[in-house]
């Protein structure tokens, strides 16, 4: 088509037509020229950053994929590891809703989840984040016995009332506390329902042995004097893709744990995977005080059917 | 005049008892202070507080500090409002004690943080949906207001004396003249100053109500059994009126006596003084019978166990102290007049007073005493809340603190209104300045 009007063109006046083409040849050669100089440029430009680093790193991003970089890509968000943490803490894990269910037909008060957690919190003995309950509803119902942590709430009453935004609901469901942040005026210790916080009345367990430590807030470690604590959902665990350290101890297969957006929990003792939607339907779960328009992210399996005898707890 | 500005203000000077009474209240002080630097060098755990029991004599008194400042308002406003010339001469004294007590609430309040140094993050992270920001707001408002209503009235009398008065103590002159702000008198500036007054103690009265409000919100807004209520707001109100009516008592006839001012603060005042108590008492006992009769018909399983303990169980000795001897039978013996006399209406009211204080802690600790779960696998110092020797050197600092702000106040400067006492007498106070 193109060549057609040149054609059309040339017949009409032929004197103008060689100019053309010359014109066209000569802008031909500048673009192939230019063209040639920027290929060879950028690949010198390539060749020196090769030569600069000559190697790539492989990194783990923040929703576990493995990348490979190269170290000159790399650009440094926050030079301060406590802080990129704490930013980190903030937000969650991506895509994810943690649940719990606490089988309480199981438990028999092995408290091994306790010390676990305690462990890995630096808890002094008397610190819980998780706690087992010696529990009778009424007079004429069986005793049983109830591990008890934070029900990380989806309608937090802490949460609401903390002055300083120390304490804070994720996207992935956890209610966390910031004890960089924390000024220590215990409102959210007195509005939870559920006694689920303790504070670090005195020097927290190991304070010397831990002081140089970077906070984690995902752990809530080091443990600081004078800031609220309290159960973490194992936070720390579930960015590495684990079982929270309550869950993984329990000897008696009470714990389950996992994904709500996935419908699926896995026991902590037996390693399955179950439906999330049908272990609470067919074992008629329920949550604490859901009276209280709370909104628990912990379930409870009713204490029925139990093969082993009430050992009433010395304290 | 010359008689009036004398009797009003011959206690402004530098004697061996004022130097006594400091000396003690600086002792004191220090002494007390020492425990707070224990609290601030091992932490929170040096006072009786624990996990279930979080909050107990620092937030207790924080409470009763917030209703002792509530009187100012009373007084100043409602009463003045209305038009009763007989509170006059008792407006500076509620106005002082609204000022004391609401400057060391907010001091009371850090003592209770667990990181006082972070005491700045309050500001800086600072997040609107939790009521400890509106009780920071409405306290911080509140005590302003009440600096202004203490000082406003005070810069005429500050003129007079600084011209009339020639045993004002030499090194007190220069801040009378600072503070009198060149006050002459003038029909412009009576307009001005009568005007300022007026429109805030219309400001007060919605600002002290709040402070109480939100104060009494801090538990109202949990859903703890014993605060989980709705007439917590006007409870703790009428309840504030009833410890500040007291306190005001109390201090009028320290003042009358120490100060000679018998033919200021006269038996009529305490008499009015006694009606304003019984009757904010008996307003106080409707809200009681409504707090504890309602839940108590009901009884729901977590309120049956909070009103057991305080009627019948670990607290219930406190509970009937407080309830018999601090309200009812006061309330009784103010109705006879020989009653409402100085002596026996000051008796009463430290009564009153000391039952007000035990009032805010069986408010707040009880409630903590019993969540809604069991506490179990903890040391029994857990359980049982007992303050410690440290927690309550602490607290008497904070009362330690109220009394050295009032009696530098009083002391300094006239207790009783000079030149308002004046024009209610019918003498010109301008004339006064002018000879």
């Amino acid at each position: 088509m193109d060549e057609n009007t040149v054609n059309n063109r040339d017949e009409q006046d032929p004197s103008k037509s060689s100019r053309r083409n010359f014109m066209k040849n000569i802008g031909l050669l500048g673009a192939g020229v230019a063209a040639g100089a920027g290929a060879l440029y950028s690949g010198d430009i390539f060749e020196k950053k090769k030569a600069a680093t000559g190697e790539s790193k492989v990194l783990l991003t923040q929703d576990n994929k493995l990348v490979e970089v190269d170290s000159l890509e790399m650009k440094v968000l926050a030079k301060n590891p406590e802080k990129l943490k704490l930013q980190e803490g903030r937000e969650g894990i991506p895509g994810k809703r943690w649940v719990m269910v606490i089988d309480l037909s199981k438990c028999r008060n092995a408290r091994r989840c306790i010390s676990a957690c305690q462990d890995a919190h630096q808890l002094k003995p008397e610190q819980y984040h998780m706690n087992t309950l010696q529990m009778q509803d009424s007079p004429g119902t069986a005793p049983y016995n109830m591990p008890k942590n934070c029900q990380h709430c989806d309608n937090p009453p802490c949460v609401a009332v903390c002055p300083v935004d120390a304490t804070y609901k994720r996207g992935d469901g956890i209610v966390l506390i910031d004890n960089v942040r924390c000024i220590g005026c215990r409102f959210c210790m007195a509005a939870c329902p559920y006694s689920a916080r303790i504070f670090n009345w005195t020097t927290p367990k190991d304070a010397d042995k831990h002081s140089g430590e970077t906070y984690n807030v995902e752990l809530n470690v080091p443990q600081k004097i004078g800031t609220v604590s309290k159960c973490l959902f194992s936070a720390d665990r579930c960015r590495e893709g684990k079982l929270p350290y309550c869950v993984s101890a329990c000897p008696n297969g009470v714990y389950y744990f996992g994904d709500e957006n996935e419908d699926a929990v896995t026991n902590g003792t037996t390693k399955e995977t179950t439906r999330l939607s049908k272990l609470l339907r067919d074992n008629g779960a329920y949550q604490l005080m859901p009276e209280l328009g709370t909104k628990p992210r912990v379930y409870y399996l009713p204490p029925k059917n139990r093969l082993f005898p009430f050992e009433p707890s010395t304290d | 005049m010359e008689k009036i500005v004398n009797d009003l203000s011959h206690h402004i000077r530098l004697n061996k008892g004022f130097f006594i009474w400091m000396g003690f209240l600086v002792l004191a002080f220090l002494a007390c202070l020492y425990a707070y630097t224990r609290q601030l060098q091992y932490g929170l755990g040096v006072a009786g507080v624990r996990d279930y029991i979080s909050w107990g004599l620092y937030i207790s008194n924080f409470v009763f500090f917030v209703a002792s400042s509530l009187i100012g308002m009373l007084i100043s406003a409602v009463l003045g409002l209305i038009g009763f010339k007989w509170v006059h001469p008792i407006t500076r004294i509620a106005e002082t004690i609204a000022v004391a007590f609401a400057a060391v609430a907010g001091l009371v309040i850090v003592m209770d943080m667990g990181r006082p140094e972070r005491l700045a993050y309050v500001f800086m992270y600072a997040r609107f949906q939790s009521p400890i920001l509106w009780d920071v707001t409405v306290i911080t408002t509140y005590f302003v207001i009440s600096l202004l209503l203490l000082f406003l009235p005070m810069i005429p009398d500050m003129a007079v004396l600084y011209k009339r008065f020639s045993k004002l103590p030499s090194w007190l002159k220069p801040v009378y003249k600072v503070l009198s702000l060149n006050w002459t008198d003038h029909p412009e500036q009576n307009r001005i100053i009568h005007r300022s007054v007026y429109i805030l103690l219309i400001l007060i009265i919605p600002a002290a109500l709040s402070i109480h409000t939100v104060t009494s919100w801090l538990f109202a807004l949990t859903v703890r059994p014993g605060w989980d209520s709705t007439i917590f707001g006007p409870y703790f109100v009428s309840g504030a009126f009833v410890a500040g009516s007291a306190a005001v008592i109390i201090a009028m006839y320290f003042f009358r006596r120490n100060y000679k001012l018998q033919d200021y603060l006269t038996d009529m005042h305490f008499n009015n003084m006694g009606k304003v108590l019984v009757l904010v008492a008996f307003v106080y006992l409707y809200f009681n019978i409504n707090e504890y009769l309602v839940p108590g018909y009901k009884l729901k399983r977590a309120d049956a166990l909070h009103l057991h303990e305080l009627m019948a169980g670990n607290f219930a000795v406190m509970f009937w102290l407080v309830q018999v001897g601090g309200l009812l039978i006061p309330i009784i013996l103010l109705l006879f007049r020989r009653m409402r006399r100085p002596m026996p209406l000051t008796v009463i009211s430290v009564a009153v007073v000391i039952g007000a204080w035990f009032k805010r802690y069986l408010i707040v600790v009880p409630t903590m005493a019993h969540p809604f779960l069991p506490v179990q696998h903890v040391p029994e110092n857990f359980k049982v809340y007992t303050p410690t020797l440290i927690e309550i050197a602490i607290t008497l600092l904070s009362f330690i603190l109220v009394l050295i702000i009032i009696t530098l106040i009083s002391k300094f400067f006239p207790v009783i209104p000079v030149v308002e006492t004046a024009k209610d007498k019918g003498l010109d106070p301008l004339k006064s300045i002018e000879s």
